[in-house]
């Protein structure tokens, strides 16, 4: 098992299309990292530079305590999950999990036996006279996965290796996927668009913009505090409240309403300077009744969540969300009140969190 | 070379997707190792194919001969050879029979017959087109050899079956006209191929423009006119140009009259195999294969620019 | 409206009728005469003797030509697949310098210099390489001329297979050549198998090359045996002729009957993939 160090990693294809720019990122020893970020940000890139399929325009990688920059892709002792899984369609299970032992020349049987073994852990004894077109997508997922265990590799690269499943499917993956990781304790990097998957994964996960990482985190506080407003926006099934303000003496003025400085942003604040409050709608109390520091208006949408609704104010022509819990539900056009919860809410200055 | 009638070298996929326009060498093997899993068929290509047609366009600047004295030291002669061909009136009826049977066999023939065959059978299936698309096909991959003898039998003068069904005993096709019969031999040998393709070409004619032209009243030949021809019009381009550039090609026709009588069947390919290999004068013999060379390259480039401009 | 549609059927199946009967009678003979012990150019009634089989193997020279013939073809078809497939493998991977002209180069070369152009050089060539009856020289100027297209549709076949299983094998520690040996030619098995039965094919029935090069008549394959099987020795033997011709038809009935059922009858162009 080994840590991953990336110093100053910069990835720029021969279009000139510059996928990674001086990108640093430690992922100590045994860890569930997550990387997480919108379509064509960089990620499948980031995950490509550290197995070595792309070279590195600058910067290095570091596994262990090895600088591998130059190292071929099976020089590094690292294992990928692909996003289409690229299990070898005329070999069957068993031949494809013993693939990476074949290539270190181990024996045959062991290797057969190796394969058994880890097909035996991931519930496809059953499947191994297989061949990949016969199984169901998430039987080929666990079949990669049992490839990648038999090769015993420093660490672990998936790129969205859950994407191709159903929802319901992935909802166990993911369960079964942390639970394996656990008990190897190999150091993961996990490439994912889904924000949920990262948050429900990681022991530590990272945003990345075009490119470029914007925050780095444990799930609770890249979810309770986004670093900027491209991190708040994209973080959360609901997305975050995003409104203009403004500093007006002790309180804030948004949307046209009085609502007082978040707990974190106290004494930070000058008087009438420009900002953006951020609150999830999570982080609201909503009431039938006017109360204070509460951003008020006419219910516009409820859309049923589930257990909850959300609803959705206008708030002077400003949109604004909050969660509901099921029973309290407005009907529309009802006046609704909205009070964010001050230890939650944020300021942001110029995008970046105060 | 080699071309036989089996396949044509027609690989730029013409509805390929639009692949991604960077390669990424996803093996690992480096520029250095790809040189070398290149040089082997580079090498066989440039020895066997691209030198003799450098050294075709020397020859023809030569005297050389293939026994005498300027089998020895050819000497340069400059454009002597094509001044010959041009003023040499058997050269001029070669390229005048070369024509007739291009055209005859493949543009009217093999195009009218493929085209015909794939349009009658356009929406049959069972038996029946089983049948006949069987038949036409293995007039196609038959070995030119046999099917030449075939038709040598066939269109004996004395004994002949197609005599024999006609009631003409004595009728000597290939001496009294051994044009008509190498052009209707050469339709029937290579039909299947513009069958099939205009096969394919009718299958991918959208069934509802059809039936709303149908609708509208259209008789069959309007159907043909107005739906059909405007969207296979890119596949009978394609086919034209291939078929003509093999019929040109086409030595076959030498097993059957071996250019004769009189060289009244000589068309340019036996042309040539009679001057530069019977006759031994290779220099001329080469200047006239430097005009078919010339006459591939411009079909040829035609026949690449469509398919670039239909990508 | 009824009258004009029985008039349509009637024109449909009087054509078919005269199409069928276009493309099979040639063919008549080579069904008939096999079978028949004293056969005429007319095809007649068989009395299916197998008589005309003992004659043939008895010939001196048409079994070996068979052999020949075969000994061509499948030399030929070897040679162009693993010269084809290493080619084309590493132009579709590698973005070696020039690499768009050269394809362009190879379709343009295959498609102009035939055999026809090309006799004469050919000729000379292998008198001075000392090629002439040496069935390698045979074999290694007809892969020359056929590799160019073999390359351009083995090309087709690699572009189209997804990169991401050579990654996979990559990062897994596998050498360039593991990884051809084990992911890719496995995966492009079936276009080698159609580039080697185009070349089967187009050897098999090739009659200039061999004719041009091959002067011993134990060296020559069945297409030119055949040939000079009638052109030669004043009447031609009927009995050879019809069975060795269909002996020699055969195969490539039965290649191209293989093909057809395997890979289906995908259109491309005039290959069968
Ligand atoms: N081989 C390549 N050559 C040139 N540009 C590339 C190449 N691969 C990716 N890119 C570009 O680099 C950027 C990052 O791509 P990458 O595949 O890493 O994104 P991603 O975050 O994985 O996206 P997705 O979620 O859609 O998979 C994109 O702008 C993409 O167009
Ligand atoms: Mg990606």
């Amino acid at each position: 098992m080994a840590a991953i160090e990336l110093r100053g990693l910069t990835k720029v294809y021969p279009g000139g299309v510059k996928a990674l720019d001086a990108l640093d990122l430690d992922i100590p020893d045994g860890e569930f990292f997550a990387l997480l970020g919108p379509s064509g940000c960089g990620k499948t890139t980031l995950l490509r530079t550290i197995a070595g399929l792309e070279i590195a325009t600058g910067g290095a990688v570091v596994i262990g305590d090895r600088d591998v920059t130059g190292v071929q892709p099976g020089g590094r002792d690292v294992a990928m999950v692909f996003q289409d899984y690229a299990l070898f369609p005329h070999m069957d299970v068993t031949e494809n999990i013993a693939y990476p032992l074949r290539i270190k020349k181990v024996a045959k049987s062991a290797r057969r036996a190796k394969a058994v073994e880890v097909g035996t852990r991931l519930g496809l004894e059953h499947l191994m006279d297989r061949r990949p077109g016969q199984l169901s997508g998430g039987q080929q997922q666990r079949v990669a996965l049992a490839r990648v265990m038999a090769t015993q590799a420093q660490a672990f690269l998936f790129d969205e290796p859950l994407s191709n499943l159903d929802a319901r499917l992935r909802l166990e993956a993911r369960t079964f996927l942390k639970k394996l990781q656990r008990e190897l304790g190999v150091t993961t990097v996990f490439v994912t668009h889904d924000q949920a998957e990262a948050l429900a994964m990681a022991d530590r996960m990272a945003v990345m913009e075009s490119g470029h990482i914007r925050q780095i985190g444990t799930p609770a506080e890249v979810f309770q505090r986004p670093a900027n407003t491209f991190v708040a926006g994209f973080i959360g099934s609901t997305p975050m409240n995003l409104l203009d303000g403004a500093v007006r003496g002790d309180t804030l003025d948004v949307a046209g309403c009085k609502v007082g400085v978040p707990s974190s942003a106290e004494g930070r604040l000058s008087d009438g300077e420009k900002i953006v409050y951020g609150v999830r709608p999570e982080y609201m109390s909503y009431s039938a009744e006017p109360a204070e520091g509460a951003l008020g208006g006419k219910v516009a949408i409820v859309e049923n969540l589930g257990a909850s609704h959300l609803v959705t104010l206008d708030v002077n022509d400003v949109i604004v969300q909050a969660v509901v819990p099921e029973g309290s539900e407005p009907s529309l056009g009802d006046d609704g009140y909205a009070v964010p919860r001050r230890d939650r809410a944020l300021v942001y200055r110029d995008g970046e969190l105060v | 070379m080699a071309q036989a009638t089996s396949s044509p070298p027609e690989t730029l996929d013409e509805d390929a997707p639009a692949r991604r326009s960077y390669s990424s060498d996803a093996a690992g093997l480096g520029r250095l190792r790809a040189g070398v899993f290149v040089a082997p068929a580079l090498l066989l290509i440039a020895a066997f194919l691209v030198f003799p047609a450098l050294w075709v366009l020397y020859l023809g600047l030569t005297n050389y001969r293939l026994t005498g004295i300027a089998a020895a030291e050819p000497q340069f002669v400059g454009l002597d050879n094509f001044i010959d061909a041009v003023s040499n009136p058997v050269f001029w009826n070669s390229t005048w029979l070369t024509v007739q049977f291009v055209l005859g066999s493949a543009v009217i023939g093999q195009v009218g017959l493929g085209f015909t065959i794939a349009w009658l059978l356009r929406d049959r299936r069972g038996p029946l087109k089983r049948l006949v698309e069987g038949l036409v096909i293995l007039a196609w991959i038959l070995p030119s050899a046999v099917v030449s003898f075939l038709w040598v039998a066939l269109l004996d003068r004395d004994g002949g079956t197609l005599n024999a069904l006609l009631g003409l005993p004595g009728f000597a096709w290939l001496l009294d006209h051994p044009m008509l019969s190498i052009i209707i031999f050469n339709t029937w040998r290579g039909t299947a191929f513009s069958m099939m393709l205009y096969g394919a070409a009718l299958g991918n004619v959208p069934p509802s423009h059809l039936e709303s032209a149908r609708l509208a009243g259209a008789s069959g030949w309007q159907q043909l006119r107005d739906v059909v021809f405007p969207h296979i019009r890119g596949h009978i381009l394609t086919n034209l140009l291939l078929i003509s550039l093999w019929t040109f090609n086409d030595f076959t026709p030498f097993m059957i009259t071996a250019g004769g009588p009189d060289g009244k069947s000589e068309i340019l390919a036996v042309h040539v195999y009679k001057v530069a290999l019977q006759s031994g004068e290779l220099g001329y013999g080469a200047a006239v294969s430097t005009v078919i060379l010339l006459i591939n390259l411009v079909v040829a480039v035609f026949y690449l620019r469509l398919l670039r401009s239909k990508k | 409206m009824t009258a004009r549609f029985v008039a349509g059927r009637i024109g449909f199946y009087t054509l078919i009728a005269v199409l069928l009967a276009f493309f099979t009678i040639p063919l008549l003979w080579l069904a008939t005469a096999p079978f028949t012990s004293d056969p005429t150019y007319e095809v007649g009634v068989p009395d299916f003797t197998w008589e005309n089989f003992q004659a043939v193997a008895e010939h001196p020279y048409a079994l070996p030509s068979l052999y020949n013939s075969l000994v061509l073809s499948v030399g030929t078809a070897l040679l162009v697949v693993a010269m084809a497939a290493l080619a084309a493998y590493a132009l579709s991977r590698v973005r070696l310098p020039g690499r768009d002209a050269l394809l362009y180069a190879l379709l343009l070369l295959s498609s102009i210099i035939t055999g026809t152009a090309a006799m004469v050089p050919l000729f000379q060539l292998a008198v001075e390489l000392n090629l002439i009856d040496s069935h390698l020289g045979l074999i290694l100027i007809l892969t020359g001329g056929l590799l160019p297209a073999a390359i351009f549709m083995m090309k087709d076949f690699m572009d189209s297979t997804p990169k991401s299983y050579e990654e996979s094998a990559r990062v897994f520690g596998a050498s360039p050549l593991q990884i051809v040996r084990h992911v890719v030619v496995p995966l492009v098995r079936p276009g080698l198998a159609t580039i080697g039965v185009w070349a089967v094919a187009n050897v098999w029935g090739n009659f200039l090359m061999p004719y041009l090069l091959l002067s011993d008549v134990e060296k020559q394959p069945a297409a030119v045996i055949t040939y000079t099987l009638y052109t030669e020795g004043g009447q031609a033997n009927l009995r050879m002729l019809s069975t060795f011709g269909l002996l020699y038809s055969v195969p490539v009935v039965l290649m191209y009957l293989f093909v057809s059922k395997k890979y289906g009858f995908r259109f491309h162009g005039g290959i069968k993939r």
